[in-house]
């Protein structure tokens, strides 16, 4: 590692290493399902790093999209004036959500659990929140049915729980093979990417386990923002540092969406 | 029988009635904001609002206390965070306590979608597993009678009223909007009534890409609202005001900003002011 490297290394926030890890999951070709912030930054990164003909499809109906800036609502003006075709959120959620047409799905989330299980409801008692979240929106069928998921979100011991306070969405559900006894098509999350590692479900009983921290990271600091017993891999790497061109394409992106 | 053109002051009167079962839609696109306005103007109550993203206009309306039930699917601020109305009525009953019926996305398509083919329930394979299916008036699960698959049943939503904001009426009240088209096709045909405010009106229709046309025999009302759907946008008349949707966050946050801009931007305003 280079002087130089290291250098743009600390330049880096966490959130700037999630959204880059996030991108560099995209392969070059791939359907991918965007929904608001980190998701939206990391296709629209991967798109004009190595993935050009990522295909960004937006739950709005906007398929193969290709905003010039950085959108800030999933329904931006810019999305269906780029796109290849519009269709309706009911033709959406039949016939490309819930078909199966989706390769990656990216999702957020307020709670995840240890089989990657997604709250984005409420956190405390249901019918009396503490916060009330947003909801569901186009997760739960996201998160089904997608070919591959790929999830986003801060890392802490509030955002880490051992149980949730709502079940939104199903990651693996209680493990082993939940998830073909609940009839989902898609394989479910393949990674979980946050400000501190990137974490992967164990091929047997899919519980997630930390395989590489972010450069700077302890092991120690992410079992401290966990609020589980963590898996940890035997062969736990550390994530390459964000380059130079990675680093200036994502702000660049940044900069233009603040630009309106 | 064609819709009746009048002010939108006048089609709110006739058609909106407290109690009601109101659905305003629009994803993102086309967000029937100057309607929404209009019925908070009109004091109305105790109503059941159905949108999947209830968004900047349901939080004026919930702050406004027009509410008393929401069927939805994702009430954020999209891009910015929370919204505050929405979530001060739900944590803290302010200024009314607010009953919840939540779905997905595709939950609540299918609930219009039903509607609009007037079949009692939608069918998805979805639910399965989430804590999304503690509605039992409105959630069920069900077994396929040809594979025996599970699956789930959403009932149908049939409002009284739905409104809609469209770019065109022509002479003949038939209704055209384009772009990003939503779920209001399905919101129109699955209510009784329908109101419609457009951009403007215009001799003939005429053909475009992605539009919908909505034919004037399934349309109550038609009333001319230019810039209607502020802050959202209507394409080929307005962008999105992305900047007024970082600003709400700020208004909306506290109570006494909140209805000091709705006394200044809606109570005080007049429709036609807009126009």
């Amino acid at each position: 590692m280079s002087p130089g490297t290291q250098q743009q290394l600390e330049a880096a926030t966490g959130e700037e290493t999630m959204t880059i890890c996030a991108a560099r999951e995209v392969r070059d070709g791939q359907v991918l399902l965007v929904g608001v912030g980190p998701p939206n930054a990391a296709a629209n990164l991967a798109r004009r790093l190595h993935a050009p003909n990522a295909v960004l499809v937006y739950e709005s109906g906007a398929i193969a999209a290709k905003p010039v800036r950085l959108p800030l609502s999933i329904g931006d003006d810019d999305l269906a004036a780029t796109a290849d075709e519009l269709v309706s959120v009911p033709e959406m959620f039949d016939y490309w959500v819930g078909a199966g047409r989706i390769d990656v799905g990216f999702l957020g989330a307020a709670q995840l659990d240890r089989f990657a299980n997604i709250n984005t409801t409420v956190i405390g008692p249901y019918d009396h929140p503490k916060v009330r979240l947003p909801g569901a929106g186009g997760a739960p069928e996201i998160a089904a049915a997608s070919r591959e998921v790929i999830v986003l979100l801060r890392q802490s011991k509030r955002s880490f729980v051992d149980k949730l306070d709502f079940r939104t969405s199903v990651g693996y559900g209680d493990g082993d093979d939940d998830r073909s006894k609940l009839g989902f098509r898609g394989a479910g999350p393949q990674v979980v990417i946050t400000d501190l590692g990137i974490l992967r479900p164990d091929p047997d009983d899919h519980e997630l386990t930390l395989v590489a921290v972010h450069p700077g990271v302890e092991v120690d600091d992410v079992r401290e923002a966990t609020g589980w017993d963590l898996r940890v891999s035997e062969t736990l790497d550390v994530t390459a540092p964000a380059s130079e061109d990675e680093l200036r394409t994502l702000r660049e992106l940044r900069a233009r969406a603040g630009e309106r | 029988m064609g819709p009746t053109v009048l002010p939108l002051a006048d089609a709110v009167a006739q058609h909106v009635a407290d109690g009601d079962t109101v659905a305003l839609e629009g994803f993102t696109h086309l967000i029937p904001f100057a309607a929404g306005q209009e019925i908070i103007r009109q004091g109305r109550t105790d109503l059941t609002l159905v949108r999947m993203t209830p968004d900047l206009v349901y939080d004026q309306m919930i702050g406004m206390g027009c509410a008393r039930k929401l069927v939805f699917s994702y009430g954020g601020n999209p891009g910015v965070g929370s919204l505050h109305r929405f979530r001060d009525a739900v944590e803290n009953g302010w200024p009314a306590p607010l009953e919840l019926e939540e779905h997905s996305h595709a939950g609540m398509a299918k609930a219009y979608t039903a509607g609009a083919a007037r079949l009692p329930f939608g069918v998805l394979r979805g639910y399965a597993g989430t804590d999304l299916t503690g509605h039992p008036d409105s959630v069920a699960a069900i077994e396929c009678p040809f594979t025996g698959e599970k699956l789930t049943a959403v009932r149908a939503v049939n409002p009284d009223v739905s409104i809609i904001h469209a770019q065109q009426a022509d002479k003949h009240g038939n209704v055209m909007l384009w772009g990003l088209s939503g779920v209001q096709k399905e919101a129109v045909l699955a209510a009784q009534r329908a109101i419609v405010t457009v951009e403007e009106t215009v001799e003939e229709l005429e053909p475009r890409p992605h539009a919908v046309v909505l034919p004037s025999w399934v349309i109550t009302a038609i009333s001319v609202v230019p810039n209607g759907s502020w802050p959202s946008y209507a394409d080929g008349y307005s962008v999105r005001d992305n900047d007024f949707y970082a600003e709400w966050d700020t208004i909306a946050r506290d109570r006494d900003a909140f209805t000091a801009w709705m006394r200044e931007h809606v109570l005080e305003a007049k429709e036609v002011a807009r126009s």
